[in-house]
């Protein structure tokens, strides 16, 4: 049965809470993983599995979230990449190439000036309901 | 002394579920430091109680081959002291695994049987570090599973058999 963005939004701002140790309150459709909600590297892998466990309805067919496909694991190895990097500003081709492996997030305030720094701020709240609900409802 | 905190499994269902046992004893150096004149065990060594019991399972599910660390407590909760004389059961259950990593729900009790005293509620998250930490290099062997956590789940699988 298909899920409305509320109640996927519900269930994600739970996972959240519980993962992260924040009040609910602090889960707001734009909050930053990292810089609002301080989420480290670790925190991460813990979402995912709580993600899986929130929207798994039948046990005998585990919901399950593909390695680096909601949070992209290899970026890292892209931001040595001269060809997507120089002088710490993302080339076009490196734009390119994180909207691609982020197709959830939203660009609109990154893309006046991307650079690796900042890239983390592409992961919000929403971008985790945008993802969720594309999966339920696909 | 020796870091280890499980006495023996009783029950092993690979990548399934774990319990230890762990018989605590006066004769214990860790009774005595937390508080003077009342030994009791530390909340955080029943945590690595768990992440002992849990971490085995873990390790085992993919044959010991990944450095399995304990990455997060997500959620302990514990329910009451235990004193010299009790005997702890490590239930660890597997939630979620993966190649990354895996979460583990924990209960401890003082018996064996869901009656028995609750001790404490623990949540742990394991990560399999050289898929985590890209980039950051690790010794080629296993430092984390070494003979003494090996030989508890040999000891379980051979039913100790020695003949006198």
């Amino acid at each position: 049965m298909p899920m409305s963005r509320e109640e996927v939004y519900t269930k994600v701002q739970g996972v959240l809470v519980d993962a992260l140790g924040v009040d609910a309150e602090e889960v707001t459709p734009k909050a930053k993983l990292r810089e609002d909600l301080g989420a480290e590297s670790i925190d991460f892998l813990d979402i995912v599995f709580r993600l899986e466990k929130a929207f798994t309805t039948d046990p005998a067919r585990p919901f399950k979230i593909p390695r680096g496909e909601l949070f992209p694991d290899d970026l890292p190895n892209l931001m040595n990449d001269e060809r997507y990097v120089k002088d710490g500003k993302i080339t076009p081709e490196g734009l390119a190439e994180l909207k691609k492996r982020m197709p959830f997030s939203d660009f609109s305030e990154f893309d006046k000036n991307p650079t690796m720094e900042t890239a983390s701020s592409l992961l919000t709240v929403d971008t985790v309901v945008n993802y969720m609900q594309s999966k339920v409802n696909h | 002394m020796r870091w280890i905190w499980i006495d023996k499994f009783i029950e092993f269902t690979p990548r399934t579920s774990a319990t230890a046992v762990k018989n605590v004893s006066l004769a214990e150096e860790h009774l005595h430091d937390l508080y003077p004149d009342f030994p009791i065990m530390p909340h955080t060594l029943i945590i690595e109680g768990m992440a002992q019991t849990a971490g085995i399972l873990v390790g085992e599910a993919r044959n010991f081959s990944e450095k399995v660390i304990l990455a997060k407590i997500g959620r302990a909760t514990f329910h009451q002291l235990v004193r010299p004389g009790d005997t702890l059961y490590y239930f660890a259950k597997i939630s979620q695994l993966n190649e990354s990593g895996a979460s583990i729900e924990g209960i401890v009790r003082t018996g064996s049987d869901a009656a028995s005293p609750l001790v404490a509620e623990i949540e742990l998250m394991f990560s399999h570090i050289d898929k985590n930490l890209a980039g950051a290099a690790f010794p080629e062997h296993n430092f984390v599973f070494t003979d003494q956590f090996r030989d508890l789940l040999k000891t379980y699988r051979s039913g100790a058999q020695i003949p006198l």
